[in-house]
Protein backbone atom coordinates (compact mmCIF):
# COMPACT_ATOMS: atom_id res chain seq x y z
CA UNK A 1 0.00 0.00 0.00
CA UNK A 2 3.03 2.34 0.37
CA UNK A 3 2.98 3.13 -3.57
CA UNK A 4 -0.50 4.17 -3.08
CA UNK A 5 -0.03 6.42 0.00
CA UNK A 6 2.83 8.31 -2.63
CA UNK A 7 0.16 8.80 -5.44
CA UNK A 8 -3.09 9.35 -3.54
CA UNK A 9 -2.27 11.78 -0.48
CA UNK A 10 -3.16 14.48 -2.48
CA UNK A 11 -6.76 14.29 -4.15
CA UNK A 12 -6.40 14.85 -7.84
CA UNK A 13 -6.98 18.32 -8.66
CA UNK A 14 -3.73 19.36 -6.08
CA UNK A 15 -2.11 16.72 -8.10
CA UNK A 16 -2.96 18.03 -11.56
CA UNK A 17 -1.96 22.00 -9.70
CA UNK A 18 2.06 20.39 -10.17
CA UNK A 19 1.63 19.43 -12.91
CA UNK A 20 -0.43 21.85 -15.42
CA UNK A 21 -0.49 24.92 -12.95
CA UNK A 22 -3.17 26.00 -10.48
CA UNK A 23 -6.44 26.39 -12.54
CA UNK A 24 -10.53 25.95 -11.60
CA UNK A 25 -11.84 23.07 -9.99
CA UNK A 26 -12.18 20.02 -12.55
CA UNK A 27 -15.63 18.50 -12.29
CA UNK A 28 -16.12 15.98 -9.55
CA UNK A 29 -16.50 12.73 -10.39
CA UNK A 30 -19.74 11.59 -8.51
CA UNK A 31 -19.90 8.06 -9.26
CA UNK A 32 -20.20 5.89 -6.04
CA UNK A 33 -18.04 2.97 -6.47
CA UNK A 34 -15.68 1.63 -4.02
CA UNK A 35 -12.15 2.00 -4.81
CA UNK A 36 -10.40 0.15 -1.49
CA UNK A 37 -6.86 1.10 -0.72
CA UNK A 38 -7.71 4.30 -2.22
CA UNK A 39 -8.41 7.55 -0.09
CA UNK A 40 -10.89 9.58 -2.91
CA UNK A 41 -13.17 8.29 -5.14
CA UNK A 42 -11.85 9.67 -8.26
CA UNK A 43 -9.04 7.98 -10.33
CA UNK A 44 -5.85 7.91 -8.77
CA UNK A 45 -3.55 10.29 -11.64
CA UNK A 46 0.13 9.43 -12.31
CA UNK A 47 1.43 11.44 -15.58
CA UNK A 48 0.07 9.80 -18.83
CA UNK A 49 3.31 9.21 -19.52
CA UNK A 50 3.38 6.42 -17.11
CA UNK A 51 1.43 3.62 -19.35
CA UNK A 52 3.06 4.34 -22.34
CA UNK A 53 6.40 3.09 -20.92
CA UNK A 54 4.66 0.33 -19.36
CA UNK A 55 3.85 -0.97 -23.63
CA UNK A 56 7.91 -0.92 -23.74
CA UNK A 57 8.95 -2.76 -20.45
CA UNK A 58 10.83 -6.22 -21.56
CA UNK A 59 8.19 -9.16 -21.11
CA UNK A 60 5.42 -6.56 -19.14
CA UNK A 61 3.43 -5.48 -21.62
CA UNK A 62 -0.13 -3.75 -21.23
CA UNK A 63 -1.86 -3.91 -24.49
CA UNK A 64 -5.79 -2.91 -24.27
CA UNK A 65 -8.43 -3.36 -26.63
CA UNK A 66 -8.35 -0.63 -29.77
CA UNK A 67 -9.18 0.23 -33.53
CA UNK A 68 -12.26 0.40 -35.37
CA UNK A 69 -14.18 1.68 -38.38
CA UNK A 70 -17.47 2.89 -37.13
CA UNK A 71 -19.94 5.24 -39.40
CA UNK A 72 -23.14 7.55 -39.39
CA UNK A 73 -24.75 9.53 -41.55
CA UNK A 74 -28.80 11.54 -41.41
CA UNK A 75 -30.63 10.99 -44.41
CA UNK A 76 -34.69 11.63 -45.20
CA UNK A 77 -36.00 8.46 -43.29
CA UNK A 78 -33.93 9.11 -40.39
CA UNK A 79 -29.82 8.00 -39.20
CA UNK A 80 -28.36 5.21 -40.15
CA UNK A 81 -25.41 3.65 -37.95
CA UNK A 82 -23.26 1.07 -38.95
CA UNK A 83 -20.19 0.27 -37.08
CA UNK A 84 -17.43 -3.19 -37.66
CA UNK A 85 -16.81 -5.23 -34.63
CA UNK A 86 -12.94 -6.32 -34.17
CA UNK A 87 -11.55 -5.09 -31.02
CA UNK A 88 -7.16 -5.54 -31.13
CA UNK A 89 -4.69 -5.13 -28.41
CA UNK A 90 -1.70 -4.87 -30.07
CA UNK A 91 -1.45 -6.56 -33.29
CA UNK A 92 -3.53 -9.45 -31.65
CA UNK A 93 -7.48 -9.89 -31.99
CA UNK A 94 -8.67 -10.02 -28.98
CA UNK A 95 -12.53 -10.47 -29.90
CA UNK A 96 -13.82 -11.06 -33.02
CA UNK A 97 -17.64 -9.74 -32.40
CA UNK A 98 -16.75 -7.13 -29.89
CA UNK A 99 -20.47 -5.07 -29.48
CA UNK A 100 -19.49 -1.53 -30.31
CA UNK A 101 -23.09 0.37 -30.52
CA UNK A 102 -24.22 0.86 -26.82
CA UNK A 103 -28.38 0.77 -27.13
CA UNK A 104 -28.72 4.09 -24.46
CA UNK A 105 -32.34 3.86 -24.37
CA UNK A 106 -34.72 3.18 -27.43
CA UNK A 107 -34.24 6.36 -29.00
CA UNK A 108 -30.49 6.64 -28.13
CA UNK A 109 -27.67 5.26 -29.61
CA UNK A 110 -23.76 5.63 -28.79
CA UNK A 111 -21.13 4.28 -30.92
CA UNK A 112 -17.42 3.33 -29.65
CA UNK A 113 -14.48 3.56 -31.67
CA UNK A 114 -10.66 4.37 -29.77
CA UNK A 115 -10.18 2.53 -26.19
CA UNK A 116 -12.51 -0.27 -26.21
CA UNK A 117 -12.91 -0.13 -21.89
CA UNK A 118 -13.31 4.23 -21.95
CA UNK A 119 -15.35 3.88 -24.15
CA UNK A 120 -17.81 1.15 -22.79
CA UNK A 121 -17.31 2.61 -19.16
CA UNK A 122 -18.14 6.52 -20.30
CA UNK A 123 -20.73 5.62 -22.22
CA UNK A 124 -22.56 3.14 -19.80
CA UNK A 125 -22.15 6.57 -17.34
CA UNK A 126 -24.33 8.49 -19.91
CA UNK A 127 -26.69 6.01 -19.97
CA UNK A 128 -26.94 6.15 -16.15
CA UNK A 129 -26.84 10.15 -16.23
CA UNK A 130 -29.73 10.36 -19.49
CA UNK A 131 -32.17 7.84 -16.94
CA UNK A 132 -31.60 9.96 -13.81
CA UNK A 133 -32.51 13.05 -16.31
CA UNK A 134 -35.89 11.06 -17.16
CA UNK A 135 -36.71 10.24 -13.60
CA UNK A 136 -35.85 13.88 -12.37
CA UNK A 137 -37.44 15.87 -15.54
CA UNK A 138 -40.59 13.61 -16.62
CA UNK A 139 -39.43 13.69 -20.55
CA UNK A 140 -36.48 11.94 -22.33
CA UNK A 141 -33.18 13.95 -22.86
CA UNK A 142 -32.44 15.21 -26.13
CA UNK A 143 -29.42 14.46 -28.21
CA UNK A 144 -28.21 17.49 -28.45
CA UNK A 145 -27.81 17.52 -23.93
CA UNK A 146 -26.86 13.74 -23.75
CA UNK A 147 -24.00 14.52 -26.65
CA UNK A 148 -23.14 17.73 -24.06
CA UNK A 149 -22.96 15.15 -21.46
CA UNK A 150 -20.41 13.03 -22.86
CA UNK A 151 -17.93 15.81 -23.65
CA UNK A 152 -18.30 17.61 -20.36
CA UNK A 153 -17.20 14.21 -19.07
CA UNK A 154 -14.51 13.99 -21.56
CA UNK A 155 -13.24 17.42 -20.85
CA UNK A 156 -12.53 16.67 -17.32
CA UNK A 157 -10.13 13.94 -17.78
CA UNK A 158 -8.28 16.32 -21.31
CA UNK A 159 -5.31 15.27 -21.56
CA UNK A 160 -4.65 12.27 -19.21
CA UNK A 161 -4.91 9.44 -22.28
CA UNK A 162 -8.59 8.68 -22.30
CA UNK A 163 -9.15 7.71 -25.93
CA UNK A 164 -12.54 8.42 -26.98
CA UNK A 165 -14.24 8.88 -30.86
CA UNK A 166 -17.78 8.54 -30.17
CA UNK A 167 -20.99 9.31 -31.97
CA UNK A 168 -24.53 10.07 -30.62
CA UNK A 169 -27.41 9.33 -32.62
CA UNK A 170 -30.80 9.96 -32.03
CA UNK A 171 -34.35 11.46 -32.49
CA UNK A 172 -35.84 13.38 -30.48
CA UNK A 173 -38.16 16.59 -30.40
CA UNK A 174 -35.76 18.32 -33.08
CA UNK A 175 -35.86 15.96 -35.57
CA UNK A 176 -32.77 13.05 -36.14
CA UNK A 177 -29.92 14.29 -34.23
CA UNK A 178 -26.09 13.09 -35.09
CA UNK A 179 -22.87 14.54 -32.88
CA UNK A 180 -19.27 13.20 -33.03
CA UNK A 181 -17.65 13.31 -29.22
CA UNK A 182 -14.09 13.61 -28.69
CA UNK A 183 -11.59 12.64 -25.98
CA UNK A 184 -9.98 16.39 -26.37
CA UNK A 185 -13.44 17.89 -25.72
CA UNK A 186 -14.57 18.23 -29.13
CA UNK A 187 -18.55 18.03 -29.90
CA UNK A 188 -19.49 18.81 -33.29
CA UNK A 189 -22.81 18.53 -35.27
CA UNK A 190 -22.99 17.44 -38.41
CA UNK A 191 -24.72 15.13 -41.05
CA UNK A 192 -22.29 12.55 -41.76
CA UNK A 193 -19.19 10.92 -39.60
CA UNK A 194 -16.58 8.44 -39.36
CA UNK A 195 -14.33 7.57 -36.65
CA UNK A 196 -11.56 5.13 -36.58
CA UNK A 197 -8.91 3.82 -38.07
CA UNK A 198 -10.53 2.87 -41.00
CA UNK A 199 -12.28 6.15 -40.94
CA UNK A 200 -10.51 7.38 -44.21
CA UNK A 201 -11.74 4.54 -46.20
CA UNK A 202 -15.60 4.55 -45.14
CA UNK A 203 -15.30 8.46 -45.60
CA UNK A 204 -14.38 8.06 -49.46
CA UNK A 205 -17.24 5.19 -50.09
CA UNK A 206 -19.90 7.22 -48.08
CA UNK A 207 -19.26 9.93 -49.89
CA UNK A 208 -19.49 8.94 -53.36
CA UNK A 209 -22.69 7.10 -52.87
CA UNK A 210 -24.87 9.52 -50.53
CA UNK A 211 -27.47 11.38 -51.47
CA UNK A 212 -30.30 13.21 -49.57
CA UNK A 213 -32.86 11.37 -51.21
CA UNK A 214 -31.65 7.65 -50.51
CA UNK A 215 -34.10 4.91 -50.05
CA UNK A 216 -34.35 2.90 -46.83
CA UNK A 217 -32.75 -0.20 -48.49
CA UNK A 218 -30.26 2.19 -50.35
CA UNK A 219 -29.13 3.24 -47.03
CA UNK A 220 -28.51 0.06 -45.85
CA UNK A 221 -26.61 -0.67 -48.43
CA UNK A 222 -24.49 2.25 -48.35
CA UNK A 223 -23.39 2.08 -44.87
CA UNK A 224 -22.62 -2.15 -45.38
CA UNK A 225 -20.35 -1.41 -48.01
CA UNK A 226 -18.57 1.55 -46.11
CA UNK A 227 -17.76 -0.40 -43.21
CA UNK A 228 -16.90 -3.40 -45.52
CA UNK A 229 -14.59 -1.80 -47.49
CA UNK A 230 -13.08 -0.10 -45.14
CA UNK A 231 -12.34 -3.60 -42.87
CA UNK A 232 -10.72 -4.25 -46.20
CA UNK A 233 -8.05 -2.04 -46.49
CA UNK A 234 -7.51 -1.34 -42.34
CA UNK A 235 -6.08 -4.13 -40.11
CA UNK A 236 -7.63 -3.11 -37.24
CA UNK A 237 -11.28 -3.31 -38.52
CA UNK A 238 -12.82 -6.31 -39.61
CA UNK A 239 -15.53 -9.20 -38.17
CA UNK A 240 -18.83 -8.52 -39.07
CA UNK A 241 -21.08 -4.98 -39.75
CA UNK A 242 -23.41 -4.46 -37.03
CA UNK A 243 -26.03 -2.10 -38.75
CA UNK A 244 -28.92 0.11 -36.81
CA UNK A 245 -31.72 2.60 -38.62
CA UNK A 246 -32.91 5.14 -36.13
CA UNK A 247 -36.47 6.13 -36.64
CA UNK A 248 -38.91 8.15 -35.26
CA UNK A 249 -40.40 5.62 -32.95
CA UNK A 250 -36.93 4.64 -31.91
CA UNK A 251 -34.24 2.71 -33.30
CA UNK A 252 -34.47 -1.07 -34.47
CA UNK A 253 -31.46 -3.43 -35.31
CA UNK A 254 -31.42 -3.83 -39.66
CA UNK A 255 -28.74 -6.69 -39.65
CA UNK A 256 -25.51 -8.55 -38.55
CA UNK A 257 -23.81 -9.81 -41.43
CA UNK A 258 -19.50 -10.89 -41.76
CA UNK A 259 -17.37 -8.96 -43.60
CA UNK A 260 -15.97 -11.72 -45.64
CA UNK A 261 -19.33 -12.56 -46.90
CA UNK A 262 -20.13 -9.12 -47.94
CA UNK A 263 -17.03 -8.68 -49.77
CA UNK A 264 -17.30 -11.67 -51.33
CA UNK A 265 -20.52 -10.61 -53.25
CA UNK A 266 -19.05 -7.61 -54.09
CA UNK A 267 -16.05 -9.15 -56.13
CA UNK A 268 -16.88 -8.52 -59.33
CA UNK A 269 -15.96 -4.41 -58.88
CA UNK A 270 -12.37 -6.13 -56.83
CA UNK A 271 -10.01 -7.97 -58.23
CA UNK B 1 34.28 -17.07 -37.17
CA UNK B 2 36.44 -14.14 -39.69
CA UNK B 3 34.44 -11.40 -40.33
CA UNK B 4 35.78 -8.18 -41.30
CA UNK B 5 34.68 -5.79 -38.38
CA UNK B 6 37.36 -8.36 -36.18
CA UNK B 7 39.75 -7.37 -38.00
CA UNK B 8 39.15 -3.30 -38.43
CA UNK B 9 41.06 -2.10 -35.68
CA UNK B 10 44.47 -2.80 -37.04
CA UNK B 11 44.29 -6.53 -36.01
CA UNK B 12 42.83 -5.62 -32.22
CA UNK B 13 39.58 -7.19 -31.48
CA UNK B 14 36.63 -5.02 -31.00
CA UNK B 15 36.21 -4.65 -27.32
CA UNK B 16 32.53 -5.18 -26.38
CA UNK B 17 31.59 -2.65 -23.51
CA UNK B 18 28.70 0.13 -22.28
CA UNK B 19 29.97 3.57 -22.84
CA UNK B 20 28.32 6.05 -21.41
CA UNK B 21 26.03 5.92 -18.22
CA UNK B 22 22.62 3.51 -17.45
CA UNK B 23 19.70 3.88 -16.78
CA UNK B 24 17.24 1.88 -14.33
CA UNK B 25 13.92 2.23 -13.94
CA UNK B 26 11.45 1.02 -10.85
CA UNK B 27 9.01 -0.94 -12.65
CA UNK B 28 6.10 -1.64 -10.29
CA UNK B 29 4.78 -4.44 -12.72
CA UNK B 30 6.32 -7.92 -13.10
CA UNK B 31 4.65 -10.36 -15.49
CA UNK B 32 4.49 -14.16 -14.11
CA UNK B 33 3.30 -15.65 -16.83
CA UNK B 34 0.25 -18.58 -16.81
CA UNK B 35 -2.94 -19.25 -18.85
CA UNK B 36 -6.36 -19.48 -18.42
CA UNK B 37 -9.20 -20.87 -19.96
CA UNK B 38 -12.69 -20.90 -19.83
CA UNK B 39 -15.83 -22.67 -22.25
CA UNK B 40 -19.24 -22.27 -21.64
CA UNK B 41 -21.52 -24.44 -22.39
CA UNK B 42 -25.58 -25.36 -22.32
CA UNK B 43 -25.74 -26.29 -18.74
CA UNK B 44 -22.40 -25.38 -17.51
CA UNK B 45 -18.91 -23.89 -18.21
CA UNK B 46 -15.26 -25.01 -17.15
CA UNK B 47 -12.61 -22.32 -15.99
CA UNK B 48 -9.16 -23.86 -16.33
CA UNK B 49 -6.01 -23.02 -16.08
CA UNK B 50 -2.22 -23.96 -15.28
CA UNK B 51 -0.48 -23.67 -12.19
CA UNK B 52 3.20 -22.83 -13.02
CA UNK B 53 4.33 -19.46 -11.19
CA UNK B 54 7.05 -17.82 -12.84
CA UNK B 55 9.60 -14.74 -13.48
CA UNK B 56 11.82 -14.30 -15.83
CA UNK B 57 13.57 -17.52 -16.18
CA UNK B 58 12.83 -18.48 -12.86
CA UNK B 59 9.88 -20.92 -11.50
CA UNK B 60 8.46 -19.53 -8.43
CA UNK B 61 5.78 -21.96 -7.66
CA UNK B 62 4.56 -25.34 -9.31
CA UNK B 63 1.30 -25.11 -7.43
CA UNK B 64 -0.20 -21.61 -7.31
CA UNK B 65 -3.52 -21.94 -9.59
CA UNK B 66 -4.95 -19.29 -10.91
CA UNK B 67 -8.67 -20.24 -10.91
CA UNK B 68 -10.43 -18.29 -7.57
CA UNK B 69 -13.87 -19.84 -6.26
CA UNK B 70 -16.09 -16.87 -6.28
CA UNK B 71 -19.50 -17.70 -6.01
CA UNK B 72 -21.26 -21.14 -5.90
CA UNK B 73 -21.92 -20.25 -9.18
CA UNK B 74 -18.66 -18.60 -10.73
CA UNK B 75 -14.95 -18.92 -10.56
CA UNK B 76 -12.70 -15.94 -11.93
CA UNK B 77 -9.14 -16.52 -13.65
CA UNK B 78 -6.65 -13.80 -13.53
CA UNK B 79 -3.30 -14.42 -15.10
CA UNK B 80 -0.86 -11.80 -15.26
CA UNK B 81 1.17 -10.06 -12.22
CA UNK B 82 0.27 -12.18 -9.54
CA UNK B 83 0.51 -9.77 -7.17
CA UNK B 84 -2.62 -7.49 -8.91
CA UNK B 85 -3.87 -10.96 -9.07
CA UNK B 86 -4.41 -11.27 -5.41
CA UNK B 87 -5.01 -7.73 -4.34
CA UNK B 88 -7.58 -8.29 -7.12
CA UNK B 89 -9.71 -11.25 -5.51
CA UNK B 90 -9.54 -9.78 -2.54
CA UNK B 91 -11.25 -6.63 -3.58
CA UNK B 92 -13.87 -8.83 -5.62
CA UNK B 93 -14.14 -11.17 -2.37
CA UNK B 94 -14.94 -7.44 0.19
CA UNK B 95 -17.59 -6.40 -2.41
CA UNK B 96 -19.71 -9.97 -3.20
CA UNK B 97 -19.46 -9.94 0.81
CA UNK B 98 -21.33 -6.44 1.41
CA UNK B 99 -23.68 -6.98 -1.43
CA UNK B 100 -24.68 -10.04 0.04
CA UNK B 101 -25.07 -8.72 3.53
CA UNK B 102 -27.03 -5.50 1.70
CA UNK B 103 -29.02 -7.35 -0.69
CA UNK B 104 -29.76 -10.87 1.21
CA UNK B 105 -28.78 -12.83 -2.53
CA UNK B 106 -25.38 -14.15 -3.78
CA UNK B 107 -24.13 -11.68 -6.62
CA UNK B 108 -24.88 -13.54 -10.45
CA UNK B 109 -22.13 -13.86 -12.98
CA UNK B 110 -23.62 -11.00 -15.05
CA UNK B 111 -23.08 -8.84 -12.11
CA UNK B 112 -19.82 -9.83 -11.13
CA UNK B 113 -18.44 -9.18 -14.28
CA UNK B 114 -19.93 -5.52 -14.63
CA UNK B 115 -18.69 -4.81 -11.17
CA UNK B 116 -15.67 -5.85 -12.04
CA UNK B 117 -15.57 -3.99 -15.31
CA UNK B 118 -15.76 -0.62 -12.97
CA UNK B 119 -13.21 -2.05 -10.45
CA UNK B 120 -10.63 -2.52 -13.35
CA UNK B 121 -11.45 1.05 -14.56
CA UNK B 122 -11.02 3.01 -11.28
CA UNK B 123 -7.64 1.90 -12.20
CA UNK B 124 -7.46 3.74 -15.25
CA UNK B 125 -4.38 5.35 -15.01
CA UNK B 126 -2.27 2.33 -12.99
CA UNK B 127 -3.87 -0.33 -14.24
CA UNK B 128 -4.51 -3.50 -12.11
CA UNK B 129 -1.57 -5.91 -14.78
CA UNK B 130 -4.27 -8.40 -14.92
CA UNK B 131 -6.01 -10.21 -17.17
CA UNK B 132 -9.15 -11.73 -16.56
CA UNK B 133 -11.93 -14.41 -17.54
CA UNK B 134 -15.25 -14.71 -14.80
CA UNK B 135 -17.05 -18.85 -16.00
CA UNK B 136 -20.28 -19.43 -14.86
CA UNK B 137 -23.76 -19.91 -14.47
CA UNK B 138 -26.34 -17.08 -15.53
CA UNK B 139 -29.69 -16.42 -13.64
CA UNK B 140 -31.09 -19.23 -16.34
CA UNK B 141 -28.73 -21.75 -15.34
CA UNK B 142 -27.01 -21.83 -19.14
CA UNK B 143 -23.14 -21.55 -19.26
CA UNK B 144 -21.67 -17.75 -19.44
CA UNK B 145 -18.07 -16.37 -20.20
CA UNK B 146 -16.96 -13.09 -19.59
CA UNK B 147 -13.45 -11.87 -20.77
CA UNK B 148 -11.55 -8.89 -19.79
CA UNK B 149 -9.14 -6.66 -20.80
CA UNK B 150 -6.61 -4.71 -18.27
CA UNK B 151 -8.58 -2.07 -17.90
CA UNK B 152 -12.04 -3.39 -17.76
CA UNK B 153 -13.82 -3.88 -21.32
CA UNK B 154 -15.15 -7.11 -21.41
CA UNK B 155 -17.76 -8.77 -23.16
CA UNK B 156 -20.13 -12.16 -22.82
CA UNK B 157 -18.23 -15.09 -24.94
CA UNK B 158 -19.29 -18.97 -25.25
CA UNK B 159 -14.71 -19.80 -24.53
CA UNK B 160 -12.13 -17.70 -24.46
CA UNK B 161 -8.11 -18.27 -23.58
CA UNK B 162 -6.01 -15.33 -22.24
CA UNK B 163 -2.91 -14.87 -20.50
CA UNK B 164 1.17 -16.19 -22.19
CA UNK B 165 -0.68 -19.33 -24.05
CA UNK B 166 -3.74 -17.14 -25.14
CA UNK B 167 -2.64 -16.61 -28.88
CA UNK B 168 -2.20 -20.51 -29.36
CA UNK B 169 -4.97 -21.66 -27.56
CA UNK B 170 -7.96 -19.42 -29.00
CA UNK B 171 -7.36 -19.71 -32.96
CA UNK B 172 -7.76 -23.86 -31.85
CA UNK B 173 -10.66 -23.30 -30.10
CA UNK B 174 -12.10 -21.20 -32.67
CA UNK B 175 -12.14 -24.30 -34.96
CA UNK B 176 -12.98 -27.21 -32.26
CA UNK B 177 -15.78 -25.10 -30.39
CA UNK B 178 -16.39 -22.32 -32.78
CA UNK B 179 -16.34 -24.54 -36.25
CA UNK B 180 -14.19 -21.95 -37.86
CA UNK B 181 -12.55 -22.61 -41.18
CA UNK B 182 -14.21 -25.78 -41.24
CA UNK B 183 -16.79 -26.75 -43.83
CA UNK B 184 -19.56 -29.52 -44.16
CA UNK B 185 -19.30 -30.02 -40.55
CA UNK B 186 -22.34 -30.90 -38.21
CA UNK B 187 -22.24 -28.20 -35.62
CA UNK B 188 -23.25 -30.16 -32.66
CA UNK B 189 -23.25 -29.02 -28.81
CA UNK B 190 -20.63 -29.03 -26.70
CA UNK B 191 -21.09 -31.51 -24.15
CA UNK B 192 -19.45 -31.63 -20.88
CA UNK B 193 -17.42 -34.78 -21.80
CA UNK B 194 -16.44 -33.31 -24.93
CA UNK B 195 -15.55 -29.77 -23.69
CA UNK B 196 -13.39 -31.60 -20.31
CA UNK B 197 -11.48 -33.67 -22.66
CA UNK B 198 -10.49 -30.51 -25.12
CA UNK B 199 -9.87 -28.65 -22.35
CA UNK B 200 -6.72 -31.23 -21.44
CA UNK B 201 -5.63 -31.38 -24.71
CA UNK B 202 -5.22 -27.78 -25.35
CA UNK B 203 -3.58 -27.24 -22.29
CA UNK B 204 -1.24 -30.11 -22.81
CA UNK B 205 -0.72 -28.29 -26.37
CA UNK B 206 -0.09 -25.20 -24.68
CA UNK B 207 2.79 -26.68 -22.25
CA UNK B 208 4.86 -28.12 -25.59
CA UNK B 209 5.14 -24.85 -26.75
CA UNK B 210 4.59 -22.31 -24.10
CA UNK B 211 7.40 -21.38 -21.34
CA UNK B 212 5.18 -20.01 -18.85
CA UNK B 213 2.86 -22.80 -18.96
CA UNK B 214 3.21 -26.37 -17.66
CA UNK B 215 3.33 -28.14 -14.59
CA UNK B 216 -0.42 -29.13 -13.70
CA UNK B 217 -3.57 -28.14 -15.52
CA UNK B 218 -6.57 -27.29 -12.63
CA UNK B 219 -9.87 -27.72 -13.74
CA UNK B 220 -12.84 -26.20 -12.31
CA UNK B 221 -16.25 -27.50 -13.46
CA UNK B 222 -19.50 -25.51 -12.92
CA UNK B 223 -22.87 -27.04 -13.08
CA UNK B 224 -26.15 -26.34 -10.91
CA UNK B 225 -24.65 -29.02 -8.44
CA UNK B 226 -22.20 -27.01 -7.77
CA UNK B 227 -17.99 -26.45 -8.40
CA UNK B 228 -15.88 -29.77 -9.18
CA UNK B 229 -12.02 -29.49 -9.26
CA UNK B 230 -10.08 -31.59 -11.07
CA UNK B 231 -5.77 -31.68 -11.07
CA UNK B 232 -4.11 -33.12 -14.06
CA UNK B 233 -0.65 -33.11 -14.67
CA UNK B 234 1.27 -31.49 -17.54
CA UNK B 235 4.99 -31.15 -18.65
CA UNK B 236 7.61 -29.92 -15.76
CA UNK B 237 10.31 -28.92 -17.80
Amino acid sequence: MALFDVIVSKAPWEIRGQFFGTGPKPLVDRTSHFTFGTKTQEFSVPPSAFLKSCSDDGGVSIDMNHGTTTLAFKFRHGVIVAVDSRASAGSYIDAKEFNKVIEINPYLLGTMSGSAADCQYWERLLAKECRLYKLRNKERISVSAASKLLSNMMCAYKGMGLSVGSMICGWDKKGPGLYYVDDDGTRMSGRMFSTGSGNSYAYGVVDSGYREDLTVEEAYELGRRGIAHATHRDSYSGGVVNLYHMQEDGWIKVCKEDVSELLHKYRKGMF
Amino acid sequence: MLSTPMFANGGRMKEYHHSGSTECRFSPYAYNGGTVLAVAGEDFAIVASDTRLSEGYSIHSRDSPKCYKLTDTTVLGCSGFHGDCLTLTKIIDARLKMYKHSNNKSMTSGAIAAMLSTILYGRRFFPYYVYNIIGGLDEEGRGAVYSFDPVGSYQRDSYKAGGSASAMLQPLLDNQIGFKNMENVQHLPLTLEKAMQLVKDVFISAAERDVYTGDALKLCIITKEGIKEEMVPLRKD
